[in-house]
Parts: structure tokens; C-alpha cells; sequence
């Protein structure tokens, strides 16, 4: 037991996925889920029931006491988004590798080329990075970037605003430009179910204006981005993230990255992380 | 001509991959294969009764199998075609239950004897490599000559995306140079796991 990583909620299931019982890995150990009628279950090894929410299109769990809520994203409650249950991709990395590689701008060219990002545009101009006490939370605003293909509704290259918020260690939420209503946010959500704390199961999810893509096209778009990561994920050395300075320099691209540490150090949450200096 | 698509599947990869090398334009129907089995969906199942992608149609003709699809493609492209496609077509298309299962099992949680299909796909690796190796003392890279062909089309997809099955490529460097011979053809496009050669912005 360790309060500092079992307190926390965890995606196991997309709710619409959710047909048999079965089992899957929490924090390397086994659970059990399924639905009998309306409502979702989960139970440890020993078949204790563990707490649920709904939220998001996903089922989420605690294999611990958990001392607040899960997070809302009250945005995504606006009329007229659609709501994106995008499926799960298993990578054999880090879930705190996975969120951080979630949070980066630079690596938009060279990985998600001509949709993200493009050369010779592939400077990250500088942004506002805070860890805010009130909530608990990792917030990097005033992030600029120039994207060829934004979203699946965009219509060619325009310059995109981003937010990244870090609600809980294993979740990240990305508002970013909308294309076809300025003024608006898109939101693209990161929920990283740790099996192991080197291997994950993602389940992204997006509740978005977009009146004109059909589902699949939209599930297909964000696949396709998330799967251009996933080889780079399953490369990274050292397989745990390090929390400490060490051989790893950062540039200023990085502030999301260096906060996002510092916080898990902060909140002693260490589950895929190594403390030693690498 | 329409082709009915999944973004991370290996074989419409395939299709794509052709169509492109050739200037051939698609239009691409997105299919929800994961996690919407939209691919089992009664539309889709009144299209190709067997419940797989990809699925090409060309006015009345509706081809599903990836092989034919390369055929009609390079119809008139003899170019692309060898008399000794047929074989490397068939070692294509076994890739699908080595490789592309371990794939679709570390990706997407599909159900299989991960080690079993692990063991084919090194097997595979190795007749490739050794052939390669065979092609490359003739002073050839390709499968079947100097030019590549429908066959290394085929084969290219499950090969390239062994290592998201758990299956690494590092022992085996006449199917890298193969890889990258392949991914400098001219108008080659990727698919996520496959990423393109970049350009150096001053070439040295």
C-alpha cells in the first residue's frame, strides 16, 4: 500500500466497450470489471468491490481511498460537441512516459510530421507553466504552435493555442484550438491506465466541434496520431521516468515536463518513476 | 475508386502505399475497425461478406482481398508486376497470422499465442533476410529484382511494423537497407510506426 499512488482514480474500461466481465492489471495487479445492468463493477483479487465513477465515457477505479472526486471538465458539457470514445492502444512504456510524451510541442515535426507540425516551423516559442496549489494541478498556457493539419476539420495550416492541464498523474487534458469555431476549445483528453509501471493501456478521448467528420474519420485521426508515438514511447531510455536532474538537460521547450516532475516528486507519486539520478 | 480504410491496419497500409507509389487516387472511407468493429457492421458485411478490410471498389468490382487489390492497381503498370510475385504475394499474406497477429495482440489486445506467433515471425524474418542477402550478392534490393514490385509492396507493411508485435528488426540489416530502399521510393507516404526518411535541410 502506498496512499500517495492507490488514492488516486484510474480508467480501466471505455463504458461503451464494456460487454463480458473480464480481467485487466491496475498498478501491476489483477482486477476484475463488467456491468450488470446499468452499473459498472470492478473488484480486486480477492473479489472486493473497488469504488467506480462513470465519467468521460470510461469507467474509473481506485485501488485505494480516494480523498477528492475525480476531476470534471465542465467545457465538455457544452451543447453541440461530440463526444469521441477513441478505444485503447497498449504501449510497453512508462504511464508517467506516456503523459509526459503527451505534453511536449517539440517532438510535433519530426514524429507527427505534416499534421501536427512541420520543418522548418519547429521552434516552441515560450509559454506559462504553473503548478497550481489551489488544485492541485499542472497547468501550461500561451502555448503557440504552427500545424499544418490540426484537426481532422481543419482546412490547412493555421497557428494553434494550446492548454495542457494535469489533473491527476496519469491523466492529461489538452484544449487546443478549435478550426471551425474560433473562440471555442477543443478538448482532447490523455487517460493512461498504468497495467504495470512499465506498461500502459491509453485511452484517449475528445469531445469536440465538429459538424462535418464523420465518427470513424475522427477515432482514425487521433489513432493514427497516438500510434505515430507509440513506437517512440516503447524507446525511451531510461524506461522510468527520472524525477530528478540528472543526465537529461532540459531547454525550454520543456517547462510543461520539468513542472510535470516536479509534481509527481511533490506529491510523492513514484509508480514509473526512478528517483535516483540517471 | 473507394477504399474502405483503417488507419493502423497493415494491409490497407498496402493499398495506400500502392496507390501513392503509382499517382493512383483513392478516395478513403474511414472504418471504425477498433474499437467500433465497424468492419462487422451490416453495411460493411453486405459489402464483403467475410467482415475484413481492406475492401476496394472500382465501379461494379469489389475486390477484399489485399493481393488482387495490388493486380487491379498495377493493371496497366507492368512495371510493378514480376513472374515471381506470386510467391513473395503468398509469404505476404502468411505474415498476417505471425507478425501482424503479435502486432495486433501487443496494440489493440487481441487474443493470441503471443509466443507462437513471435517464433513464425522471426522464421519469416530470417527466409527474408536470407534472401535479401542472396539478392544483395547479385547486386539487386529489391525481392524480385533491381525494381520494386507488388511483391515488396506486400511484404513491406508486416515487416516494417514488426517491432510494435515485440518482434525487433535489429538482427536482420539486408531487410533494413530492403526498408530503406522501399522508403525512398519517390511519392512513398507512412503510416503511424512507419515514419518517413526526413530530408536534411543541408545535405551533406
Amino acid at each position: 500500500m502506498n496512499a500517495a499512488i492507490d488514492n488516486h482514480w484510474y480508467p480501466v474500461a471505455m463504458i461503451s466497450g464494456i460487454d463480458a466481465p473480464r480481467e485487466t492489471l491496475l498498478l501491476g495487479k489483477k482486477i476484475s470489471l463488467g456491468r450488470d445492468g446499468g452499473a459498472c463493477w470492478v473488484k480486486d483479487a480477492t473479489g472486493t468491490e473497488l469504488p467506480t465513477v462513470e465519467r468521460f465515457g470510461h469507467l474509473w477505479t481506485s485501488p485505494g481511498q480516494p480523498n477528492r472526486d475525480l476531476f470534471t471538465i465542465p467545457e465538455a458539457d457544452s451543447p453541440g460537441r461530440r463526444l469521441v470514445d477513441v478505444g485503447s492502444v497498449k504501449v510497453k512504456c512508462s504511464p508517467l512516459r506516456a503523459v509526459e510524451n503527451f505534453l511536449d510541442i517539440a517532438h510535433f515535426p519530426f514524429v507527427h510530421t505534416d499534421i501536427l507540425g512541420a520543418e522548418p516551423h519547429t521552434e516552441v516559442d515560450r509559454y506559462d507553466v504553473k503548478i497550481r496549489e489551489e488544485v492541485d494541478e499542472v497547468w501550461a498556457t500561451k502555448v503557440k504552435f504552427y500545424q499544418p493539419q490540426a484537426a481532422k476539420s481543419a482546412a490547412g495550416g493555421i497557428t494553434t493555442e494550446y492548454m495542457y492541464r494535469v489533473p491527476a498523474p496519469t491523466c492529461s487534458v489538452l484544449y487546443k484550438t478549435c478550426p471551425p469555431r474560433p473562440g471555442e476549445w477543443d478538448i482532447i483528453t490523455l487517460f493512461v491506465q498504468p497495467l504495470t509501471d512499465e506498461w500502459c493501456e491509453v485511452w484517449p478521448w475528445m469531445a469536440l466541434y465538429d459538424d462535418d467528420s464523420t465518427m470513424s474519420e475522427m477515432v482514425s485521426f487521433q489513432q493514427l496520431i497516438f500510434m505515430q508515438d507509440r513506437s517512440i514511447l516503447e524507446n525511451q531510455l531510461p524506461r522510468k521516468l527520472p524525477l530528478d536532474p540528472g543526465m537529461e538537460v532540459p531547454t525550454q521547450a520543456d517547462m510543461t515536463s520539468v513542472a510535470y516532475r516536479r509534481w509527481l516528486k511533490k506529491i510523492g507519486y513514484t509508480y514509473g518513476a526512478q528517483l535516483v539520478a540517471a | 475508386m473507394i477504399l474502405y480504410d483503417y488507419v493502423l491496419s497493415a494491409s490497407c497500409y498496402k493499398v495506400r502505399l500502392m496507390a501513392a507509389l503509382l499517382g493512383t487516387p483513392l478516395t478513403l472511407r474511414a472504418v471504425n475497425f477498433h474499437p467500433g468493429r465497424e468492419h462487422k457492421s451490416p453495411e460493411m458485411l453486405a459489402l464483403n461478406p467475410k467482415g475484413t478490410l481492406p475492401i476496394l471498389t472500382d465501379g461494379d468490382t469489389v475486390l477484399t482481398d489485399s493481393a488482387d487489390i495490388l493486380r487491379h492497381l498495377t493493371a496497366d503498370h507492368p512495371e510493378w508486376r514480376s513472374t515471381d510475385d506470386d510467391r513473395w504475394l503468398a509469404f505476404a499474406s502468411a505474415l498476417n497470422a505471425s507478425l501482424g497477429l503479435a502486432r495486433l495482440h501487443d496494440v489493440i489486445g487481441y487474443d493470441a499465442d503471443i509466443d507462437k506467433a513471435r517464433a513464425a515471425g522471426v522464421a519469416a524474418l530470417r527466409t527474408l533476410e536470407a534472401h535479401l542477402t542472396e539478392q544483395r550478392f547479385d547486386g539487386l534490393i529489391f525481392l524480385t529484382g533491381s525494381k520494386p514490385t507488388i511483391a515488396d509492396i506486400a511484404c513491406f507493411p508486416n515487416i516494417a511494423l514488426a517491432p510494435d508485435g515485440g518482434v525487433s528488426l535489429d538482427p536482420y540489416p539486408s531487410v533494413r537497407l530492403w526498408m530503406r530502399a522501399i522508403r525512398s521510393l519517390p511519392g512513398f507516404i507512412e503510416m503511424p510506426g512507419i515514419h518517413r526518411l526526413h530530408e536534411l535541410a543541408h545535405p551533406v
